[in-house]
């Protein structure tokens, strides 16, 4: 019998909040070690970079709007600008890509 | 306390472009959790407690496969288990005798957008703060699957592809700009996204799943930085 809907949403809940919440409350003091602090600052740069690409390519329905898209956030974000303008341009430039193509 | 409320407005105020990226991104979820048979109420309680689009986005398949719940829970884990790397680096931004309840709280909170505004914060962050980011992200993840189930159909095929690049200019917004100004993180950017791609491409490792894929990258890739390029102590701070 398949599990009920509510017992696999509480489920991936429960998981996902204990990996959240067991570092904070069980890591209260300042870590000292270079290496470790090191490796923690990178973590989010790996992580979201690895997660982007080369996803964002396949994310719409054509490689070269994925790939307008890519770059057109790239260029914004070194301009620095906010995450919801390079968000927001991300899927401007992937809709006109789009428009043209098709 | 001005300085509480002051902190909380400030976090609402830096929520509001991740609450819009999230609308977009969840919006796409309730379209898909629809076709997978979950219905609106589900979907809607699914997002507002679990707060992770790659965790959701898999379970997906789980729940329409009927797969055990230890398999669930196995998956979660380890598509998630970067929060738990996230988690311990913000754990070192927060005041050593920061009560315990805040902690449980800004724990809910931990998603890549989140976490990528709150190291930011120059010095020690308020619980005030994240307060204000979890109150402007969490109803946009929320509302945003709530639509995407109720009346995603309603949109354009086209409108729907374009919305699905909208996490990625996110993701972008937060690792770029502090690239800039460092040789060093930018190579680990670029080498990161090449990691990722070739493990897209070579057909053996194709097998692995995309949560395990992102651990595998991160350890060996930040493991490798932190020992070539250890970082010093002022610009961890900043």
């Amino acid at each position: 019998m398949k599990p009920d809907i509510y017992l696999y949403i509480f489920v991936m809940a429960a998981v996902t909040y204990l990996i959240r919440v067991l570092p904070l409350t069980l890591i209260k003091k300042e870590i000292k070690n270079t290496y470790v602090r090191s490796f923690l600052y990178y973590v989010p740069y790996v992580t979201l970079s690895v997660m982007t690409f080369p996803a964002i390519l396949s994310a719409t329905d054509s490689v070269w709007s994925g790939t307008a898209a890519f770059a057109a956030a790239v260029i914004l974000a070194y301009r620095r600008k906010s995450l919801f303008q390079v968000s927001l341009a991300a899927c401007a430039v992937a809709f006109l890509t789009e428009l043209i193509l098709f | 306390m001005e300085g509480r409320r002051k902190q909380f407005c400030c976090g609402l105020k830096d929520g509001i472009p991740i609450a819009l990226g999230y609308l977009a991104v969840s919006f796409s979820f309730g379209i898909m959790a629809k076709g997978a048979g979950i219905d609106t109420l589900a979907a809607a309680v699914m997002s507002f407690t679990n707060l992770t689009s790659a965790g959701q986005f898999a379970a997906l398949e789980i729940i329409k496969n009927g797969a055990p719940l230890m398999e669930m829970a196995a998956a979660q884990l380890i598509i998630n288990l970067r929060y738990c790397l996230m988690s311990c680096s913000l754990s070192q931004k927060l005041a050593p005798d920061m009560p315990f309840f805040h902690r449980l709280l800004i724990g809910y909170g931990v998603t890549d957008e989140i976490f990528g505004v709150s190291v930011c914060r120059k010095g020690t962050l308020s619980p005030f703060y994240s307060y204000g980011l979890i109150c402007a992200a969490v109803p946009g993840w929320t509302l945003g699957t709530i639509l995407g189930a109720g009346a995603g159909d309603l949109l354009p095929a086209r409108l729907l592809s374009a919305l699905n690049v909208a996490i990625y200019g996110m993701f972008l917004a937060v690792v770029v700009p502090p690239a800039r100004d460092s040789r060093v993180l930018s190579g680990v950017i670029v080498l990161s996204m090449l990691a990722s791609a070739v493990f897209a491409v070579i057909p053996a490792l194709g097998g692995i799943s995309s949560g395990f894929k992102i651990i595998i990258l991160t350890v060996i890739i930040a493991g490798a930085a932190a020992y070539l390029f250890p970082v010093k102590e002022e610009s961890h701070e900043a």
